[in-house]
């Protein structure tokens, strides 16, 4: 297992965090959709975190055990999410589509788990398993 | 980044040849807008086969480029979607109702331009 991590401050983070995960989910065996999706779900949290959590980091995991996947971890320590449910939709936005980041992310990944509060910050983990 | 806007005939042409940032495609939006009102272009072609990845908001501005074109008079046509891209946007499930053309590539998306404008004058002489 590899861990790496890249901080998320600007609008360019996203892009070089965009890359960093391109690169792993390539170097994995990841087909060319599966690594579209992953970079998709990568951008849609790490905009997130530099829009409505004032900056974060991405932070990716290889996982090779008798599964094989890639985790992605993206921890910012904004003002949180209120109600998780309701961001989760799909339809909820206070910055202009954090809600489609949000659910878009979850149905391009196999696992999905969010972590958040008013004044906690918000950390969201998603998973791809190689098949 | 300074993204190129072409002029061939009556229409604007758009290659985006790197991966883009949140503030390019602002930027590019509004100079778009500038140049359909210099050039009075009847349609805009915006070529995207070098992204590999389209995420929410790159999906939002460029519907939104097409609506703002719309209402200067000029269709858009989007060309190049790769086929992983589309996948990973419908699957995404963003609510935007597209009013934009697609074509596979770039001499097609300017075929679909000047029949979509040509049908058009058709209608308006009848």
């Amino acid at each position: 297992m590899t861990e790496d991590s890249i901080e998320v401050k600007n609008e360019y983070d996203i892009i070089s965090a965009r890359g960093f995960g391109r690169g792993i989910a390539s170097r994995l065996g990841f087909g060319v959709v599966d690594q579209c999706r992953i970079t998709t779900a990568i951008s849609e949290l790490a905009r997130n975190a530099v829009v409505h959590g004032k900056g974060g980091t991405v932070t990716i995991k290889t996982i090779q055990n008798e599964k094989k996947g890639i985790e992605i971890i993206c921890k910012d320590d904004g003002p949180g999410i209120e109600d998780i449910e309701l961001a989760l939709k799909g339809g909820y936005s206070t910055v202009g589509g954090l809600g489609i980041g949000l659910s878009g992310t979850r149905r391009l990944m196999d696992e999905f788990h969010i972590t958040s509060g008013p004044g906690k910050g918000t950390t969201v983990t998603i998973r791809k398993w190689l098949n | 980044m300074d993204i190129p806007i072409l002029k061939i005939e009556d229409f604007l042409i758009i290659s985006f040849q790197n991966e883009l940032s949140d503030h390019d495609l602002e930027e590019l939006r509004e100079n778009v807008l500038e140049h359909i009102k210099k050039t009075n272009a009847k349609g805009l072609v915006i070529d995207i086969t070098a992204l590999g990845i389209v995420d929410s908001f790159m999906a939002r501005t460029l519907s939104s480029i097409s609506d703002m074109a719309a209402l200067l008079g000029t269709k858009t046509v989007i060309v190049g979607i790769q086929p992983a891209v589309a996948l990973t946007l419908v699957e995404l499930g963003l609510r935007i109702k597209w009013k934009l053309l697609t074509a596979l590539n770039l001499e097609k998306g300017i075929n679909l331009l000047r029949k979509s404008i040509e049908s058009e004058k058709e209608i308006a002489h009848d």
